[in-house]
């Protein structure tokens, strides 16, 4: 199905997933970068040796969780715009989730937006918490939003209404 | 008549390279470009490209001619740049005919060539097709990234190729709303990374789908699609009508290389390359002794793939004609390295089929 509509299945978003406890541990990024491409910018812009591709680019990135920092740097950098972070350490019912969103107008801080699944589906609401937009992110700005637990294997997107 | 070392006919992202690399051998290079300004496609394609690091995966290609450009400026005083200058004829002679502007016809004698003309986009039959409001997606891209123009308010997009699916994307940063991707294809030909990215904007995919008709008086009002069965026949009876004011087809590019076959080179017919083209050996030489070819026109891939073609031909033509660097088979054997990376994947199994078929 997934080549038909572009849409992962709960199996594969799963697969990509650290454990719980390691999302209540701290930031941490998942890769969403399911078939194989020639592509390797995630493993280049990791300062700590978290991704690997390895010698030949089409070959899927690896992560190993336990060396991600959960720095988002990748985030801004991978032309798939493929990954996302997820941090359970700053409450129980909610977690922080960043994404990369190259669409204006951008949400402002604590404004709160239309949470989206990966069908575009409105799921939830979710409070802005932080928009980072640096030079280095190339235009990639990386927004941080607030969102209800039972949603983190759903929320992928965000929708600005205006 | 004017004199050359090595004539470059292209100035995208294959020519640049060519004319950087065979200037670095110390060639004398002239650049001729019918656009106004240089680098070819890259300058509508304001998204983040793939590869590695060598062909500048992660920036931008709207970024990278003022790479190219700069690090080209490094030979100024061996290459020579002719924009709004097309390349007209090419004959038994071995002599170019250069269109200059709209007016001045003027003639250069090179010792080796490299074409690097790029390709142009397939069409569409269906009734109606000649409506305003249905673009091919280059023309689309090319109105909103370069002239800031929307092209309307609604589309449908036709094509779930890279082209597509980036073309869709752009259109929705530029505010356009994007009625629904389709293709004939039952499977996204496109990077899936890509698709995802539309998919969770909430844009569907249709495959399997194929257009059945434009409907409108002076302009495009409707786009009427249906399904189609795996021999691509229509399934009558599963008809969506789309209210749209625009239709953008992105159905596969053809190399663009008339140049060399007017020239004499031999070329052949490879459906994995998109089209006719030039038969050459591994340095990207044609069956014409000092004729080489580089980029999508000598069959269609990618920006990053054009590159090290462009860097391989420029090496080679520049060592055909006396200019052969002392690292030259490093750095040769660097380039075949880089493509055989590039195509190690599934991605592009279809261009290694396609390079069997047309190997000197
Ligand atoms: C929407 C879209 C997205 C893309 N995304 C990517 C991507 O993410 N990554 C990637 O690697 N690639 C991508 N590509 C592909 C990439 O743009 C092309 O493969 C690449 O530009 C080919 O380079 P080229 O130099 O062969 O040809 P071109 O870029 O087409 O350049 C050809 C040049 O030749 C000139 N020319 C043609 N005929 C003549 C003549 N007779 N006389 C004088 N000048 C002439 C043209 O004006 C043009 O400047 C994308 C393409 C499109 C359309
Ligand atoms: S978030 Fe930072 S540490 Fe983790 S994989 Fe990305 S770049 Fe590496
Ligand atoms: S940069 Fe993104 S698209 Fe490229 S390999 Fe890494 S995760 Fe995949």
């Amino acid at each position: 199905m997934f080549e038909k509509t572009g849409i992962p299945s709960k199996e594969m978003v799963m697969e990509k997933f650290p454990s719980q406890d390691r999302i209540n541990k701290g930031p941490v990024a998942i890769v969403e970068c399911y078939r194989e491409i020639p592509c390797n910018p995630c493993e280049t812009a990791c300062r700590f040796n978290a991704i690997r591709v390895g010698e030949d680019i089409n070959n899927i990135p690896q992560i190993n969780f336990d060396k991600c920092t959960g720095c988002a740097i990748c985030l801004s950098k991978c032309p798939g715009l493929a990954i996302m972070i997820a941090d359970g350490s700053k409450s129980e019912d909610t977690v922080e989730i960043k994404i990369p969103y190259e669409f204006l107008p951008l949400p402002g801080e604590g404004q709160v937006v239309k949470g989206l699944d990966r069908e575009g589906k409105h799921i939830t609401d979710v409070k802005v918490l932080k928009v980072t937009n640096p030079k280095s992110f190339d235009r990639t700005p990386v927004i941080t939003i607030e969102v209800d637990r039972k949603f983190l294997y759903e929320i992928r997107n965000i929708r600005v209404e205006v | 008549m004017k004199q050359a070392e090595i004539v470059v006919i292209g100035g995208g992202p294959a020519g640049l390279c060519a004319a950087m690399s065979a200037a670095k051998s110390g060639a004398g290079v002239l650049i001729i470009d019918r656009n106004k300004s240089l680098g070819g496609q890259l300058v509508k394609q304001t998204h983040m490209f793939f590869g590695s690091e060598k062909q500048y995966a992660s920036t931008r290609g709207i970024d990278i001619p003022e790479i190219l450009l700069k690090e080209l400026a490094k030979y100024k005083d061996k290459v020579e740049i002719k924009t709004n200058s097309t390349a007209v004829g090419f004959y038994e002679d071995g002599v170019i005919t250069v269109l200059e502007k709209e007016d001045k016809y003027y003639k250069v004698e090179p010792k080796a060539v490299v074409v690097a003309t790029g390709a142009y986009e397939k069409f569409l039959s269906f009734p109606n097709n000649d409506l305003p409001g249905i673009y091919g997606a280059g023309a689309v891209q090319t109105l909103m990234n370069v002239h800031g123009v929307k092209p309307g308010n609604r589309v449908l997009m036709v094509g779930a190729g890279n082209i597509g699916l980036i073309v869709s994307y752009q259109l929705m940063q530029a505010g356009v709303k994007v009625a629904a991707i389709l293709d004939a294809a039952p499977k996204i030909g496109g990077y899936l990374v890509h698709a995802s990215k539309i998919r969770r904007m909430g844009v569907p995919i249709l495959t399997s789908h194929t257009v059945k008709e434009a409907i409108g008086k002076d302009f495009l009002e409707k786009a009427v699609v249906c399904k189609v069965d795996e021999k691509f026949n229509p399934i009558p009876g599963t008809e969506i009508t789309f209210d749209v004011d625009v239709m953008c087809i992105s159905v596969g590019l053809t190399p663009l290389n008339e140049l060399l076959a007017m020239r004499g080179c031999r070329m052949k017919y490879v459906p994995q390359l998109s089209g006719l083209v030039p038969v050459r050996d591994e340095n990207y030489e044609t069956t014409v002794e000092n004729i080489f070819v580089a980029g999508d026109a000598s069959g269609v891939e990618e920006a990053s793939a054009a590159m090290v073609e462009g860097y391989l031909a420029g090496l080679c033509a520049a060592a055909k004609i006396g200019y052969k660097p002392d690292d030259f088979y490093e750095r040769r054997k660097d380039y075949m390295n880089q493509l055989n990376n590039l195509r190690s994947g599934p991605a592009a199994r279809h261009i290694l089929a396609g390079l069997d078929q047309i190997r000197r």
